[in-house]
């Protein structure tokens, strides 16, 4: 009873917290079921903003795009994360090593941006969505690495051993024990990685090509144009997405220990 | 692994520990050193290069870049994203720390989803999140339709386009990076020592400074960091909330690289944030290591 009333007060910043955050995205939740083609003003419930947007070719187009970077990045990030959590938890244990592969995750974005793309001029390769891949995987590999090692340092190495001993190979060993006792891991953070770069903006901003833009760098070029009420359904609708991935992630693993 | 073994059999796990370095944690560490390391690596030699006509440089070695940096203009424009990256910080301490305090006193079972609550915008569309505060602060906008129909303004605010909405923008962009950590150092807290402090006859806010405060402040410094070089580098807030008056940092790292061309100067300045988290971490961790040996972690 007492330790509850004392920090009493204390819910007070919290529910601050919350308003402040979930507020604004309240808003445009709100405002994207305005029939008014203003996007302040309201003018009674509507659902026409959603589908004009399925109408619009240039978000279309960009969603495609999207879809392909997240699926490529999600796929070998989670393999290249996976591998590397367990190379680091099992034959080095070196808190530097370990700090360098996770770097990519804290690293500004702007400096790894500008960094790819100096890379990627001088080596004369052509920007679109396969630069944008590679760029999307470095991060992506840094937090499936993350979430991995979290579970890693409470697994029980006894099962590992169990089948070795009973004669199983490393590899029959790998795919059989290690990896199914991962698994909620791997699968959260392939979720993570797939909401990060279907997000992602600033590094895609400097490693795309002209002719390719991701969903959104076409958010951007919108944004900065004006607001309109066909974005509010968009924003909405990716609002959707992101919310149920990273509740899903959560539900697997506990994401909150990793991060 | 043990000394015991004989001689013939000491190679064979020395031999499984390589290959198991090489298989799994080789092509993840390859990965990071080509796609990391080595684009930081021509960032930085690029800052004593000549620009190129066009973009990227010529093979001229040159210091101007980091005078170019001196000059007044850049100067102010750096003193400006300090400025701000500065009020940012401080609110999202203000606001953060009290709120991991009050979620890391919750009922066990009620911490997960309060963190949870946390965490859930920082994962949606940055781009969407900050165009929301557009909506929000418009001058027809739902905040201000509220206060003027409340009778407490008599006109619209311009809430919108300057430094305020900036900072707002920044502080919404990167307040769960400030709980997080923060949340993490309170809960790793023993209680015990908080309830020592106050048999021996300390008061509340006596336990607080001189026992929770110095305890949490190690990882309370690495969320001040998480706040602090991000909001430094972002170009996409002072664009779309200042409405292109305030420009930082990040705006003008993004205009030499995409726009003016001078990728020397522009790699100067995005080396110059790297820097700032570089020098925080460092201070960071020496903090810790005085206060609990805690170091870097968060």
């Amino acid at each position: 009873m007492e330790p509850v009333r004392r920090v009493g007060w204390l819910h007070l910043p919290l529910w601050l917290t919350y308003v402040f955050l979930y507020v604004p995205i309240a808003v445009l939740v709100v405002m994207s079921f305005n029939a008014s083609k203003t996007p302040f003003t309201w003018k009674g419930f509507s659902t026409r903003w959603y589908g004009e947007l399925l109408q619009d070719d240039l978000i279309r187009q960009g969603f495609i795009n999207t879809m392909i970077v997240a699926v490529g990045a999600t796929v070998i990030a989670t393999s290249l994360g996976t591998l590397l959590a367990i190379g680091l938890n099992r034959y080095f244990r070196s808190a530097l090593l370990e700090a360098y592969a996770l770097t990519p995750a804290i690293i500004p974005d702007l400096a790894l941006a500008i960094g790819l793309l100096a890379l990627f001029a001088l080596v004369g390769v052509t920007l679109g969505l396969h630069t944008v891949l590679l760029a999307h995987v470095v991060f992506g590999m840094a937090f499936v690495a993350a979430v991995v090692l979290a579970r890693l340092g409470h697994a029980d190495p006894s099962l590992e051993e169990a089948s070795r001993d009973l004669g199983a190979g490393p590899v029959s060993t790998f795919f059989r024990i290690t990896v199914p006792t991962l698994m909620p891991a791997i699968v959260a953070g392939a979720l993570l990685v797939f909401t990060l770069s279907l997000d992602e903006f600033v590094i895609a901003f400097f490693t795309d090509g002209p002719s390719t833009p991701t969903l959104p760098i076409v958010i951007y070029s919108m944004v900065r144009f004006g607001v309109t009420p066909e974005i509010n359904a968009l924003a909405a609708l990716l609002l959707l997405v992101s919310f149920t991935i990273v509740i899903s992630a959560q539900r697997i693993t506990k994401l909150t220990d990793a991060l | 692994m043990s000394a015991t073994t004989t001689e013939p059999e000491r190679g064979a796990p020395r031999r499984r520990a390589l290959v198991g370095r090489a298989v799994f944690a080789g092509p993840g560490l390859l990965y990071v050193t080509l796609f990391m390391t080595l684009p930081l690596l021509i960032i930085a030699s690029y800052t004593v290069l000549t620009r190129g006509r066009f973009g990227g440089v010529e093979t001229e070695f040159t210091f101007d870049n980091f005078a170019k940096a001196l000059q007044p203009i850049y100067l102010s424009v750096l003193g400006n994203s300090l400025l701000i990256a500065s009020i940012t910080t401080a609110l999202a301490l203000l606001l953060g720390y009290p709120t991991a305090y009050a979620i890391a006193r919750l009922p066990r079972q009620w911490r997960t989803v309060a963190l949870v609550l946390v965490v859930l915008p920082f994962w949606s569309n940055f781009l969407i999140r900050t165009y929301a505060w557009i909506i929000l602060l418009n001058s027809e906008g739902p905040l201000n339709t509220a206060l003027v129909n409340l009778g407490i303004v008599g006109a619209p605010l311009d809430l919108l386009y300057n430094r305020g909405a900036v900072v707002v923008g920044l502080l919404y962009a990167y307040l769960p990076l400030m709980i997080l950590p923060v949340y993490a150092s309170i809960e790793r807290l023993d209680p015990e020592l908080q309830e020592a402090a106050r048999n021996l006859g300390a008061g509340k806010v006596r336990t607080f400074l001189d026992v929770t405060l110095p305890l949490t402040l190690p990882g309370t410094l690495i969320g001040a960091i998480f706040v602090f070089v991000p909001s430094m580098g972002n170009f996409v807030v002072p664009e779309l909330l200042g409405g292109g008056k305030t420009e930082m940092v990040g705006n003008l790292i993004r205009d030499q690289f995409l726009v003016a061309r001078n990728w020397p100067f522009g790699a100067v300045l995005a080396l110059s944030v790297v820097a700032f988290l570089v020098i925080l971490f460092a201070i960071q961790a020496a903090i810790g290591r005085r206060i609990n040996g805690g170091g870097a972690r968060a």
